[in-house]
């Protein structure tokens, strides 16, 4: 969704220049499009075509067998009456409360303890980093042992702590969500730690040595500076973090498989069961319409609300 | 379309020039930042402790109480049973052939269509980029079933070509680039042109050089993310002489779960690989991520 700020486009090609003749700016469309065609034909076949194509089919019928058939609103009606589609929905917003507030925190607060001059700094933030690039199988098979519900480490501990009855995480239908969660989280933070670093680095070092004159304390310092400054970057992973909440797919699917029943099944795993296991095409589109509608009406209000704070 | 200010492409992680959050004069704050930092990575990777101690037990001493952090004796013999338990080396090279040719069509597509979309200029352009970038925007979610209905249609599911097609032309790609292309200053370029260098001479011989470390954030993100990548080979491959490195860990996971040793064995060693891969060019990496804020 979000996009760097790129620098404003400056006066390219040779066209430019002074002598720029409709011959000379016909040849440069035909170099331009030359440049881009490789990508562009392959990207037009395989997403855009689709993209368009998935609105339309959201108000068809048309499975694997019979020619499609246009059936106006059906799809939605069946999907409204359908108390999957509510499971799936309430289950991808249980994820997205616990996945965006705690990744935020928990990438916020990395980037602060390691946005220092320490030896060895660079071992820890790597160490950090390194989930988000670890294989999604590995991680969800690891957690799931860590997470095993009578003899997993995970409820070792919580035991020693004192927990008298430690959750049973994937194998309960209430804890499985927030199993997940914890997974999630401790996968991406190093990802969005990277972005907060990168915005850390911007902050003019004088701020923090004029307050610091003035006699403001840690607490202050981050408060007044550090949270108001970084303001750009927090914006941008929130968004980034809502949308990739709604979007959550892989990591639900090999770690509990939107089970135990249907505690963790989301939007997008029906989709995939409605329309590529069932090839249920146009019903699986409607879905799919939702879920996007829900992405740009959600991308919208945070930047309307952004704009609004700026003021 | 929605434009964010995000922030400059300067981070890695090495520690900053500059002390950012003042001098560190007291030893005592200093020793209790590092016990601080430490507490947080034994927590972070705890979970590779577990795998690669888990990977070199016996299946019964997986799950003791108390947990065994570090092997009784070490079965290293895991590591060579799991060659015959599975064919993890159709596997490993399925996946190295899949992320080998979708980088290298991704890298060349994405870099020609960057140039046309930063430096030469054209009636259309800037209309057609915004295109692209719309795209990345919906989310691939909403339109997986019709793809999957068009190469359904061609034929090329169970096949590489449905994979490869999918995933070596994205926008993402040329977004990354265009921005690293922009910063080039066209001046180079005007000066090539006037020494009758045209305009694939141009992208040849100077914004390629010049592009190198762009080039490599895009084939390591795109290398790592084919590699790690699930959902694509999950929907479209079904014969298991295609499966890659994950479907075949994740099918090995369904059909042994009591083998916790030898899962963790194959869980390591498909990690291995982007181990290695990521220490290498974690610089490019953290810099692709940054320039881009935008996972891929």
């Amino acid at each position: 969704m979000a996009i760097t700020a790129a620098p404003p486009t400056a006066p390219t090609a040779s066209s430019a220049g002074s002598g720029t003749t409709g011959r000379q700016s016909r040849r440069n469309t035909l170099i331009g499009i030359s440049f881009i065609l490789p990508n562009f034909l392959g990207f037009a076949l395989l997403t855009l075509v689709p993209v368009v194509a998935a609105f339309g089919l959201a108000f068809m019928e048309w499975d694997s067998y019979n020619p499609a058939e246009f059936v106006g609103l059906d799809n939605f009606q069946k999907m409204f009456g359908n108390d999957t589609f509510w499971i799936a929905l309430r289950n991808t917003l249980y994820y997205g409360i616990g996945h965006v507030p705690l990744t935020l925190l928990c990438s916020l607060g990395l980037a602060l303890v390691l946005n220092r001059k320490l030896r060895g700094v660079r071992f820890f933030r790597t160490a950090a980093f390194f989930p988000y690039v670890t294989s999604l199988v590995a991680v969800a098979v690891v957690w799931n042992m860590l997470f095993n519900p009578t003899m997993g480490p995970v409820n070792q501990l919580l035991t020693t702590l004192g927990v008298a009855n430690p959750p049973g995480w994937t194998s309960s239908s209430d804890w499985a969500m927030p199993a997940v969660i914890i997974t999630s989280v401790w996968r991406d933070m190093g990802y969005y730690m990277i972005l907060f670093l990168a915005g850390l680095q911007t902050i003019p070092v004088e701020y923090y040595e004029a307050a610091r004159v003035d006699g403001a304390n840690a607490w202050q310092r981050f408060w007044h500076i550090t949270l108001p400054t970084l303001r750009p970057t927090t914006f941008l992973v929130l968004i980034l973090l809502t949308v990739g909440s709604f979007k959550v797919f892989d990591l639900i699917v090999v770690m509990t498989d939107g089970g135990p029943g249907r505690a963790t099944l989301v939007l997008s795993q029906l989709i995939y069961r409605e329309g590529i296991a069932q090839g249920e095409f146009g019903y699986a589109s409607a879905i799919s319409l939702v879920l996007f509608v829900i992405v740009l009406l959600v991308t919208v209000l945070q930047f309307r609300l952004g704009e609004r704070r700026d003021r | 379309m929605s434009v964010v200010e995000a922030p400059t492409a300067t981070v890695s992680l090495d520690p900053p020039s500059v002390p950012p959050v003042g001098p560190e004069r007291h030893p005592v704050r200093t020793a209790v930042m590092y016990v601080l930092i430490t507490v947080i990575a034994l927590g972070v990777l705890v979970p590779f402790v577990w795998m690669v101690s888990s990977s070199l037990k016996n299946n019964n001493e997986v799950f003791t109480v108390p947990t065994q952090w570090i092997p009784r004796d070490f079965q290293w013999n895991n590591y060579v049973d799991i060659w015959s338990r599975i064919p993890m080396t159709t596997y490993l090279r399925n996946s190295l052939f899949l992320s080998l040719v979708i980088t290298f069509l991704q890298v060349l597509t994405g870099s020609f269509a960057a140039y046309g979309f930063s430096k030469v200029r054209w009636r259309g352009r800037d209309a057609l980029f915004v295109a692209y970038i719309a795209t990345i925007a919906v989310p691939w979610q909403a339109y997986m079933v019709p793809q999957y209905v068009m190469l359904q249609k061609a034929g090329l599911v169970n096949t590489f070509w449905s994979l490869i097609l999918l995933q070596a032309f994205g926008a993402f790609g040329v977004f990354l680039l265009r921005q690293y292309y922009l910063t080039i200053p066209d001046e180079l370029c005007e000066a090539a042109r006037i020494d009758g260098l045209s305009e694939y001479g141009i992208y040849r011989r100077i914004i390629l050089p010049l592009s190198k470390p762009a080039l490599a954030s895009l084939a390591l993100l795109t290398f790592v993310a084919t590699w790690n990548d699930y959902m694509g080979p999950f929907i479209y491959l079904t014969s298991n002489e295609l499966w890659t490195v994950q479907l075949g860990l994740k099918s090995f996971v369904g059909l042994f779960d009591g083998d916790y040793a030898m899962i963790m064995t194959g869980s390591v060693i498909s990690v291995v690989p982007i181990l290695v891969i990521f220490l290498i060019g974690q610089k490019y990496f953290i810099q692709g991520i940054a320039t881009s804020g935008l996972k891929g």
